[in-house]
């Protein structure tokens, strides 16, 4: 990704694109239920640590999910017996999470063609 | 919409948050403090990771609040906050507001209700008052009405009124009314209900005095009838013949002129019993006004055509009578453009000044905003510093600006609410129905409330280019932000000319102020005290002409054996009373009396033989009148100096001369009377001249009263006294200084309008030097610190601090003072005696000035002398 390797500070939470973090989030919720902690670590491994996501930008995103309903959280206790508040996407999140991916995968595709065009005709 | 839930939710959704991001926080400490850090740092460490945890958990609260509204409200309690910390700076700020917005507020009610609102009648937008093509009046006999209203096809219908006045005898105390005559058609025509009653209709016009029909406003019923609902069909009498009431018009309608609200409305063809005129004279145009509403799809262009063909066969029928018959169409509410064309002048001009006052306030608070803003050139910095937006702090700014606009807004319109309804309560001259019903409506509230507004966003807009410059690492680390410089030239020139400005209006306000009082003492020419007037006309009482003389010396007898009478007058017309006629006279060897003889235009005043003695008028030489000076004795005069000078050449040699009238009858000067002030207060000498009314008979009758007595319990006295001679005589009664009220009033005005501008004037140059010396006072906070530790007194302190602001209010005020003088020439034509050259003016224009200025540095030096060089030290 062109633009990922920018880290992710406070003042430019937006230097992904708006939904960007909120469709990772809910990537990986989609593989399974996770805490806040476990969602950070979940993300920088995944990306090889391209994406130093700042761990509290995290929060707002997952409020504005739980407000429109695209996950649900709940308080339990882990695996390593710790406290932890864990998040669950609901259908509403899988069907949201179905239409950002394929809606991304079309503008990355449009914005690969204009800056590599000889490459991406070739491919 | 599940945001009432949400409301409850919230406390709980936030204290979720706030532990799992302390669980957060924790988990990542005990996971690097696993990968071999010390407690110490491995919190650190987690923290750094986190991000700024109270910006994150505020992000994160936003999303379950409704984003803009309570943000706002959280500004508004900041802001709130921050104004109640600087109680001066607040207060100064919304009062001037208070005064632009609230004069603002006034001047558009006013044209609101003169000019913008429709007249109170259904369908006023269709309605319509006919104008001559040429000039602008609309008077029209009542024959040509009555064709206009036949032939027309443009409007509906027409309709045609007169105004007279009239003496109604209703039983109880006889008093004079202004009637409307209206033609039959008139209230169906304007689509009317009565409100009580019924009203007159066409069908009941049968010629000639055949409708003796009263119906009342609603005014003057709910005044002199206490609202009686049994006086329909009472019989009452005008002009002493019998009307019957038959109803009373609808409660808001007074008729169709905006100021002149008549007590009843009679059928126009009543015209020939109580004016004077017949109905069936072509060329005598006393019909006052014709109107009516335009026939659906017709345009006010076809109206216009149709009516001068109207005209033009009109002319061809009758051109002995009719001039050039032409018409354009006009609104009613202000007689067309008699009175339309000036005071929508006026009120232009009034709305522009008032605009202009806005301006000048919002600049002034605009630079207050912007020593404010310097002032918290730290406190930005920091905010700044610390992550927040500057588009959030303009934010707090902009919030601080509308709420100081709105709380302005608010002061002013209450004052002005209060002003403009004692306004239009406000009854300038009891004798005429004279009314500005300027009572403010929603329209007025949203414009002030939108000015306020307005002006909030542009005074707040000052400061904006200082936030947004602002550089935190400049600020935190010398303690100073250098925005400014240029522009201050720019509102110095601003502000020397508000001092100006308003300095030219204290000089010229109290030169009014000395002025009127200096009038009120002066040589009249009579005794304004001790002095009662009774007045009536017997005419309008049914006196015929042959009747009048006896009733006047019988009313002069009468009131002359009153206890406490020193002696009773007759005049037909008052010195400097409305009404006092003129009339030419020519030297006596003059035979051809042809204009360009004319030696002297003199007022003329028909006076009974005790009226000189009676009003105070001193006799110079020669005699007055006696009761011998009658028709059959030969026609005599008393003159007044300035007449003896004009026609005689010299007052000493006046006694015994003769001059010829208009008419060429020889009058004998037998007495010189002291010159006196007879049209105006601010008139040359004019000639004058005072017949006996035996010899020039008049039915109007003034009685001069003079007497010691209270004058309260006199006039009753005399009411009473009158009532015996005749119970139907209307008689108005005042004092002899309420007809001088009249002439006062032009002056009175301009005196309290010079007074108001400058009270206003003054408000804006406070507050214009409050904001520059608050500004330079805290710009220079740390150079004055610095020469408070080198050890500057006071004196030098404040001179450094204040030098320029002390400097700009003295420029202002010489120059102001200097033309205020020059505008005095001008205010000598509205004010008696208005003269800049008088000591008392000037100490107290420099005496206003110097307060002002004290007052509006008063703050900025106390700051200034309390700097302490240890606390800015510390500070800095």
């Amino acid at each position: 990704m062109p633009v990922a390797n920018k880290p992710m500070t406070v003042s430019t939470p937006r230097d992904l694109f708006p939904g960007a973090l909120e469709m990772m989030i809910l990537e990986s919720l989609r593989r399974q239920p996770a805490h806040g902690y476990a969602l950070v670590q979940h993300i920088q491994q995944r990306s090889n640590n391209l994406l130093q996501v700042e761990e509290g930008s995290l929060y707002p995103a997952l409020q504005r999910l739980l407000k429109s309903k695209l996950v649900k959280a709940e308080w339990g206790v882990s695996s390593t017996n710790r406290k932890v508040r864990t998040y669950q996407i609901t259908a509403a999140g899988l069907r949201h999470l179905e239409e950002q991916i394929s809606s991304f995968e079309r503008m990355f595709e449009g914005i690969a063609l204009v800056l590599n065009p000889g490459k991406a005709a070739t491919s | 919409m599940n945001w009432i839930p949400d409301i409850f939710r919230r406390r709980k959704l936030y204290d979720d948050l706030s532990e799992e991001i302390r669980l957060h926080i924790e988990e990542r400490t005990e996971q690097l403090m696993a990968d071999g850090m010390s407690r110490h740092e491995a919190e650190q460490a987690a923290r750094r990771a986190f991000g700024n945890r109270t910006l994150l958990e505020e992000r994160s609260r936003e999303v379950w609040q409704w984003p803009r509204l309570e943000s706002i409200w959280a500004d508004v309690r900041f802001a709130l906050r921050q104004l109640r910390r600087s109680p001066g700076f607040t207060l100064a700020a919304i009062v001037t507001l208070a005064l632009a917005i609230g004069a603002n507020a006034v001047v558009f009610s006013v044209m609101n209700a003169f000019i913008l609102r429709p007249l109170n009648v259904p369908h006023a937008e269709s309605f319509f008052a006919l104008q001559h093509g040429v000039g602008d009046v609309a008077n029209q006999s009542y024959p040509d009405y009555l064709d206009l209203r036949d032939c027309n096809r443009g409007f509906d219908d027409l309709v045609a009124y007169n105004i007279v006045q009239s003496g109604l005898d209703a039983g109880g105390d006889p008093s004079t009314i202004w009637i409307e005559e209206a033609s039959g058609n008139y209230f169906d025509a304007l689509g009317l209900q009565p409100f009580l009653g019924h009203v007159f209709h066409a069908g009941d016009e049968h010629g000639p005095n055949s409708a003796p029909y009263i119906v009342l406003t609603y005014a003057y019923w709910h005044t002199h009838f206490q609202d009686d609902r049994g006086v329909v069909g009472r019989v009452v009498r005008l002009n002493k013949h019998p009307f019957t009431i038959i109803g009373v018009a609808p409660k808001d309608f007074r008729g169709t002129l905006l100021f002149f609200n008549p007590d009843v409305f009679v059928p126009i063809v009543n015209h020939p019993l109580l004016g004077a005129n017949e109905l069936s004279a072509r060329g005598d145009r006393w019909v006052f006004e014709i109107m009516g509403h335009l026939r659906a799809g017709v345009t006010s262009a076809q109206a216009v055509a149709d009516l001068n063909s109207i005209g033009a066969s009109l002319e061809r029928a009758y051109p002995k009578d009719e001039g050039k018959m032409t018409f354009v169409l006009t609104r009613p509410n202000l007689y067309g453009d008699f009175l339309g064309r000036p005071v929508r002048a006026f009120m232009t001009g009034l709305m522009l000044l008032a605009g202009l006052i806005l301006l000048a306030a919002c600049a002034n608070l605009g630079s207050l905003f912007a020593a404010r803003a310097a002032d918290r050139s730290r406190e930005v910095a920091l905010r700044l510093a610390l992550g927040a937006g500057r588009k959030r702090i303009l934010r707090g700014v902009f919030t601080e600006a509308v709420l100081i606009s709105l709380a302005g807004g608010a002061v002013g319109l209450t004052c002005s609410a209060v002003l403009l309804r004692a306004l239009s309560a406000w009854q300038p001259f009891p004798r005429w129905p004279l009314h500005l019903a300027v009572n403010p409506d929603a329209r007025v509230y949203g414009v002030a409330v939108l000015l306020a507004l307005i002006s909030g966003l542009l005074f707040g807009a000052v400061p904006v280019r200082q936030v947004l410059r602002t550089s935190p690492y400049e600020v935190v680390k010398s303690g100073s932000n250098r925005v400014a410089g240029r522009r201050m030239i720019a509102r110095d020139l601003l502000l020397v000319v508000q001092i100006a400005i308003c300095s030219v209006l204290v000089t010229s306000s109290m030169v009014a102020v000395r002025g009127l009082a200096r009038s009120l003492r002066a040589d009249f020419g009579f005794d304004v005290q001790n002095n009662l007037l009774a007045e009536t006309d017997l005419i309008m009482a049914g006196y015929s002409p042959d009747r009048v003389p006896a009733m006047q010396k019988r009313m002069i007898d009468a009131l002359q054996a009153m206890p406490g009478v020193e002696s009773v007058g007759l005049t037909d017309s008052l010195p400097l009373g409305a009404g006092a006629g003129k009339s030419i006279v020519f030297t006596d060897n003059t035979t051809n009396l042809k204009p360009s003889s004319v030696v002297a235009d003199a007022f003329v005043f028909n006076i009974s033989p005790e009226y000189l003695r009676a009003a105070g008028t001193a006799l110079l030489s020669g005699r007055a009148f006696t009761w011998q000076d009658d028709k059959s004795s030969p026609r005599v005069a008393v003159v007044n100096a300035e007449f003896a000078r004009r026609v005689f050449g010299s007052m000493n040699n006046a006694i015994g001369r003769y001059y010829k009238m208009r008419d060429g009858t020889r009058v004998e000067v037998v007495g010189l009377a002291e010159d006196g002030k007879y049209g105006g207060l601010n008139e040359d000498p004019q000639p004058a001249m005072f017949l006996p009314i035996l010899q020039s008979p008049s039915n109007s009758t003034i009685l001069v009263v003079r007497s010691r007595r209270d004058p309260q319990l006199l006039a009753a006295a005399m009411r009473s006294e009158l009532r015996q001679l005749d119970a139907g005589l209307p008689v108005f009664i005042e004092t002899r200084d309420k007809p001088m009220a009249v002439l006062m009033f032009g002056p009175r005005m301009a005196t309290v309008a010079l007074g108001i501008l400058g009270a206003m004037g003054g408000m804006l140059s406070i507050t214009g030097i409050f904001g520059m010396a608050a500004y330079s006072v805290s710009k220079r906070l740390k150079e004055l610190g610095i020469r408070v530790a080198l050890g500057a007194g006071r004196k030098e302190v404040l001179r450094a601090a204040l030098g320029r602001a002390v400097k700009l209010l003295a420029l202002g005020s010489v120059a102001g003072l200097l033309l205020g003088i020059l505008a005095s020439r001008v205010l000598a034509f509205i004010v008696y005696q208005a003269t800049p050259r008088d000591p008392f003016v000037l100490t107290g224009v420099v005496l206003a000035m110097a307060l002002l200025g004290l007052l509006a540095t008063w703050i900025p030096a106390q700051r200034a002398l309390s700097i302490d060089p240890l606390v800015l030290l510390r500070e800095e």
